[in-house]
């Protein structure tokens, strides 16, 4: 039985050891060569957890590049940004999409990205590449926008809100449920929107008005459009909700309010240090070909960035794109997000 | 015991011991000390900076209080309820008991995406159970929470009540004593080993809850667990997560320290029957019996079948559209393929969990001689437990980070999957298996030895057909648990081959009511079959058991 005892007390020992190993991981620092981009037979693709495409739509890029290609899906964009940021030193892949303006600032910031510039982006969207020049590339956007459920408000014949100053009135009391900015990215978004709307000095302000006139706030975008929404099948109780410009197109009694609504672009980038820069730019190549632009409303329900590529019937009766959505830029959003969340959070929760 | 013998069983008990310790330094110590260690330094080296900032401020005790009471709570009322559950699932017979015990163990593996919603369904102003005004507070997160963990009270506490010899209780009967002095005098120290562990599972379970404490508990309500994946994922504020972590971890110790003063206080040999001990229900089993009803009706079955009853809501009215969406992928996996994923998944996670947790509980069953050898052991049961309540962000960060060259290089593998869900598994396997191998009585195993039983003998013929009944529990919750495990997953699973908690909240996230009802027709699906893996289980477990 003593052997037995000094045995685990080698185990803890060897335990000890690894703790003390996991202080020292940190590996010398990839170096973006300025010569010929790296290249392999495998690519790793890193998204975000809505990433979503045709099976045959993969297959062929598979088949045309030769790849054998891994996609990982570790989280929101959030969480993606902060995991490429953590594995700087030894890359999680080669690609990254589904990084939006929200953490745009914060990927550039940290060096994580290689510049590349697509010969496949279309004209139409150099208008979304202001924030990120050379470092990322758009991919989709789309609008995040408070819904309404038309038949409710027909039936208590009460006019349909339009704007965000709308939402403080006495007859919209009660009726609102967004998510919270703290723990949903739609939620993020239309605080930012409250913040383009109403300046850094006045945001707060506007939602202590919108607390006292009743507005529900809850965790995410599951439990206030399926739970609390009246205009979706569960039925809520509340006929306004925070959702986006494209959910009308798939809940055909609901409809968008065009002028709350927050631009949300979403980017794809070559991660710095990857073993397959050649298959990085492929890949970006191949999410801004006609082909997966196409499928973008469908399969991420999100506008494509090739404007020449036409919206599917329901889309363009319902989930028309917004005009002039609010935006704000994508460094001021990184370097005061935490500032204005335990701002609102104060404000707002208490 | 002769010397030579015990040179012979050296390198037999070096495996035993190695190889578990060894895959939870690779895939959970490590991981978990690296990314912490990462919180104690800033650019210019060591620094406790950023964490003792966030270690005296106000906000992270309120959050330390809050994890504390709903945990706490959680469990109290868990095992308050658990004992009567487990008294008449176990003890009792009655028909349609078996398809009873696996329905109670289906709740503990649902998403808890899925659970929260479907509270949140009964709950809300507009929802059936509105007039309660429960909608979003704490007593609806305790509500989920004990909705989540009763069936581990109930089984763990069930298995050992099913093997105690009637002869004792009826022996102080015989000698005038009244039932509720045998209960406290005969019964209840009797099960304290196995309450205390139900009870430091729950509490583990309850304390790092996530998705139903964001879901339920509103805007306002924050658990270290929430809190660590608020700090890491969405702000990559290390050294807030490790302060964190940190209290999470003492949090955790102090729980398993409290349950091993416990256990090891009442724990004694016991007197177990071969066979499950069992009688028809009565009489005086009805306020046993009644508890476990209301509890079973009100708080079980009346969610799960919310969830069933929105799942058979369709555009064209009250169908099974829903279902015969699952098998339409529209250009990616389909609901089927990611069940067919979750089931190989769970195959080889089961697999690695029982093997590595046959070891663990057989090394923690040993009687050591000396103190030391048993402090040892305590402590090595406690270190066994702690991937329950450390964050699976914390792991799933920590990957990230250490698995990251050969021969680790696995952050895009499928296999850390099967492995991450084992870890998660391992501490049920081990809770399932100990209590009935450490109640065996060590006369036993000596009686043999001194028969001329070689080791390998005593192992086959004492110890195997008296653990098997929990071996058929451990298999149970490895593959349940590992088929429900959505946290250590979501950062791992891969988005052309996921699993099936995965999918259903990539459709629960997405707009349209034929998303919303495919992910609870999922939902259906994954508890249909977490219900026959249980039942399977309990069907396996007790005739295999033989009598000495």
């Amino acid at each position: 039985m003593k052997k037995t005892m000094s045995m685990i007390a080698a185990l803890v020992a060897l335990t000890a050891t690894a703790v003390a190993m996991s202080g020292c991981t940190a590996a010398p620092a990839p170096t973006t060569s300025a010569s010929a981009p790296t290249q392999s037979t495998k690519l790793t693709v890193v998204t975000h957890d809505s990433f979503n495409l045709d099976k045959k739509t993969i297959a062929a890029f598979k088949a045309q590049t030769g790849y054998e290609v891994t996609f990982v899906a570790p989280g929101d964009a959030g969480t993606v940004v902060n995991q490429l940021v953590l594995t700087k030193d030894s890359p999680l892949g080669d690609v990254v999409y589904g990084i939006d303006n929200t953490f745009a600032a914060r990927a550039i910031d940290a060096g994580v990205l290689s510049p590349y510039t697509s010969p496949a982006l279309p004209a139409s969207a150099k208008a979304f590449t202001a924030d990120v020049a050379d470092q990322l590339t758009p991919v989709d956007y789309g609008d995040v926008c408070i819904n309404a459920d038309t038949t409710w408000f027909a039936a208590k014949k009460l006019a349909v809100p339009q704007t965000l100053d709308d939402l403080l009135k006495p007859e919209y009391k009660g009726l609102l449920v967004v998510a919270s900015p703290a723990t949903s990215s739609p939620g993020l978004a239309f605080l930012m929107a409250t913040i383009a709307a109403k300046g850094e000095a006045g945001y707060l302000d506007y939602w202590t008005a919108l607390k006292s006139n009743g507005v529900k706030v809850v965790k995410g975008w599951t439990e206030a459009y399926t739970v609390e929404f009246s205009g979706s099948s569960g039925k809520g109780a509340r006929p306004l909700v925070l959702s986006y410009s494209s959910s009308p197109a798939f809940e055909p009694k609901t409809e968008n309010l065009n002028q709350t609504c927050f631009r949300q672009v979403e980017y794809a980038g070559v991660i710095a240090g990857a073993q397959n820069e050649v298959g990085a730019r492929a890949f970006i190549d191949f999410m801004l070909s006609h082909d997966v632009q196409a499928q973008i409303p469908e399969q991420m329900y999100m506008y494509p960035v090739d404007s020449s590529v036409t919206l599917p019937a329901d889309w363009a009766k319902k989930a028309a794109k917004v005009d002039a959505p609010f935006s704000l830029p994508s460094a001021q959003i990184n370097a005061n997000r935490d500032k204005w969340i335990k701002a609102w959070t104060a404000a707002v929760v208490g | 015991m002769t010397l030579r013998r015990d040179h012979g069983r050296t390198w037999v008990w070096a495996v035993i011991a190695v190889v578990p310790v060894a895959f939870l330094v690779i895939f959970f110590v490590w991981p978990v000390a690296a990314l912490v260690a990462r919180g104690f330094f800033d650019a210019s080296g060591f620094s406790l900076v950023g964490v003792s900032e966030v270690m005296v401020a106000p906000r992270t005790w309120r959050i330390v209080g809050q994890t504390l009471a709903q945990a706490a709570v959680a469990t109290v009322l868990a095992v308050l309820l658990g004992i009567p559950g487990a008294y008449v699932l176990y003890r009792t017979r009655f028909p349609g008991r078996t398809a009873l015990r696996a329905l109670v163990a289906v709740p503990f593996v649902l998403p808890s995406v899925v659970v929260g919603v479907a509270f949140r369904s009964l709950l809300t102003e507009s929802g059936p159970l509105g007039f309660l005004g429960l909608g979003e507070s704490f007593a609806a997160v305790v509500a989920a929470l004990v909705f989540f963990n009763y069936s581990v009270v109930v089984r763990t506490v069930g298995v050992l009540w099913s093997r105690l010899d009637r002869r004792v209780s009826e022996a102080a009967r015989s000698l005038g004593a009244s039932r509720v002095r045998v209960w406290w005098t005969v019964t209840l120290p009797a099960l304290a080993p196995a309450i205390a562990s139900a009870s430091a599972l729950t509490f583990l379970f309850c304390a790092s809850a996530f998705a139903v404490v964001l879901i339920l508990g509103g805007s306002g309500w924050g658990t270290i667990e929430t809190e660590i994946w608020y700090q890491t994922t969405q702000l990559l504020d290390l050294p807030a997560a490790a302060a964190l972590s940190v209290l999470q971890l003492v949090v955790v110790a102090a729980a398993l320290v409290a349950a091993d003063l416990t256990r090891s206080r009442q724990e004694r040999a016991l007197t177990l029957a071969g066979s499950p001990v069992d009688h028809r229900l009565r009489r005086g089993d009805a306020p046993a019996a009644v508890v476990t009803a209301v509890v079973v009706v009100g708080l079980l079955l009346t969610p799960m079948l919310t969830l069933v009853w929105r799942s058979l809501q369709t555009a064209g009215g009250i169908g099974l559209g829903n279902y015969a969406l699952l098998a339409v992928g529209d250009g990616r996996p389909s609901v089927w393929e990611a069940t067919a994923n979750s089931l190989v998944t769970a195959v080889v996670a089961t697999a690695i969990a029982l093997t590595l947790g046959v070891m663990v509980s057989y090394l923690l069953s040993r009687r050591p001689r000396s103190v030391a050898g048993r402090r040892l052991l305590r402590w090595a049961d406690a270190a066994f437990m702690l991937p329950l309540g450390i964050s699976a962000v914390t792991v799933g960060f920590g990957f990230l980070i250490t698995l990251n060259r050969p021969p680790f290089d696995l952050r895009s593998s499928w296999a850390l999957i099967p492995i991450a869900q084992a870890i998660v598994a391992l501490p049920l396997v081990v809770r399932s298996l100990l209590p009935t191998l450490r109640a065996i009585n060590p006369r036993l195993q000596e009686a043999a030895a001194s028969l001329g039983a070689a080791p390998a003998r005593v192992v086959a013929t004492i110890d195997v057909p008296l653990a098997w009944r929990g071996f058929g529990l451990a298999a149970g919750f490895a593959f349940a648990t590992s088929l429900g495990e959505f946290g250590a997953t979501t950062f791992l699973a891969r988005p052309d081959r996921p699993t099936l908690p995965v999918e259903i909240f990539r459709l629960i996230s997405r707009p349209g009511a034929e998303n919303l009802g495919m992910a609870l027709a999922a939902a259906v699906v994954l508890a249909a079959l977490t219900a026959a893996v249980m039942a399977v289980a309990e069907y396996l477990g007790p005739k295999e058991a033989t009598s000495w």
